[in-house]
């Protein structure tokens, strides 16, 4: 879309403009910088206001070890079950969380439930965990699994996941699809409907 | 002039947006290609830390490498650092030595960046290559998809071959409560003539940037 400005006429003249050019570059990213601070300033205050309102003490984390956790792999009350393991540490993980809230609102009412299983460390829930769930004002069911006996359990989840997150699993009574990798909401809703129909 | 205003204010937008732009990644069902148990694997020429290129042919008197991909950011890779040392000032002496590969690309993780990755590998003492996988050519033929990710292999007649896959041992949060030291034990195996009992481990990681 911002390439259209700059076709091959413009270039030329681009060149012949050079050194008139490079004052006006110097000038401009000057600019930039400064905006890039002015950004960055906002966001550092948006943060400060954001942590003062949160009391995340009425934020109710249920955590299991895998043995506790197993059971929401295997539920057979022909609900489609979309588990996503995550962290607030993990960027990929963080960036598709709304496309979950979205799927677990639009498709509550259509016999779909997502439950968003944290594998943050226990000694940040209370300072990063549950404040992030407050902030994020997160609607589908959020449960943390501490059990650090990794070679066990995660196999068990999949033979094909390899321990990276985010990794989802979707699952129907007995049927289940397990994915390594990040979705965009169209991949997600186009996956849950395969288990709809 | 004026144009050239408006030039510079698209390309200074451009550079401003692209600033935060994160790049996509398609899931996929079930694990990539890679290597696996027994495979041999391919040298590589990276970059380190000093400067200069490392590669395994280097090490003309190693029995073998504990290549480690692992990166500056992951909260995991953190964690292990101090065992990642240790492992190599164990082995290293019995022709075992660590090579550390950063597999992520910086421009999605700039923390993870050469200049970041020598403040990193001075300020923690690393005493092996911290090498940048520029490219991002070598990981995927390992078939790592994670930091940290282990492939331990051994230099034979026929190339390096791939022993042990997986996690450095069994407990990630506190390294006193561990039961199973996963690359010690193969290590071991290897430097007594014995067979590797447990050759794959799984653990939970941060993805590969890409």
């Amino acid at each position: 879309m911002l390439n259209y400005h700059i076709d091959n006429e413009v270039l030329i003249k681009f060149k012949a403009m050079k050194l008139k050019l490079l004052i006006v570059a110097i000038l401009i990213i000057t600019s930039c910088k400064q905006e890039n601070k002015k950004v960055v300033k906002d966001i550092a205050i948006a943060k400060k206001e954001v942590s003062s309102d949160v009391n995340s003490n009425d934020v109710e984390l249920e955590v299991y070890d895998y043995e506790g956790f197993k059971k929401f792999l295997n539920k057979k009350d022909d609900k489609v079950y979309v588990i996503n393991f995550w962290a607030t540490w993990c960027a990929p993980c963080v960036k598709e969380l709304p496309y979950f809230e979205k799927l677990n609102s639009e498709y509550s009412d259509k016999n779909v439930e997502v439950i968003l299983v944290s594998l943050d460390f226990p000694h940040l829930y209370e300072s990063k965990l549950k404040p992030f769930i407050k902030k994020r004002d997160l609607k589908s069911k959020v449960i943390a699994l501490d059990d650090a006996d990794m070679n066990t359990w995660i196999p068990q989840v999949s033979k094909d996941w390899s321990g990276a997150i985010p990794a989802t699993v979707i699952y129907r009574n007995d049927s289940n699809k397990f994915f390594e990798g990040s979705f965009t909401y169209e991949t997600l809703e186009t996956e849950v409907k395969s288990f709809l129909n | 002039m004026k144009k050239a205003i408006q030039i510079m204010s698209v390309i200074c937008a451009v550079l401003f947006i692209s600033a935060f732009t994160v790049y996509e990644t398609t899931p996929q069902e079930g694990v990539g290609s890679g290597y696996s148990i027994g495979d041999v694997a391919e040298d590589f020429s990276l970059k380190n830390t000093d400067g200069n290129m490392v590669s395994l042919s280097d090490y003309k008197d190693a029995k073998g490498f504990i290549v480690v991909f692992t990166c500056n950011t992951c909260p995991y890779a953190v964690m292990y650092e101090d065992r990642i040392i240790a492992l190599d000032k164990k082995y290293a002496s019995k022709g075992y030595p660590v090579i550390a590969i950063m597999p992520n690309n910086t421009d999605v993780k700039p923390g993870d960046n050469m200049e970041a990755m020598k403040d990193r590998a001075k300020s923690k003492g690393f005493t092996f290559p911290y090498l940048i996988d520029e490219g991002q050519k070598v990981y995927p033929k390992y078939g790592a998809t994670k930091t940290p990710h282990v492939f331990l292999l051994e230099k034979t007649g026929a190339g390096n071959v791939v022993k042990y896959i997986g996690a450095i041992d069994d407990n990630y949060k506190d390294a006193s409560a561990v039961k199973t030291k996963y690359v010690e034990d193969a290590v071991d195996a290897l430097l007594t003539g014995k067979e590797v009992k447990q050759t794959e481990t799984k653990a939970i990681g941060c993805s590969i940037k890409v």
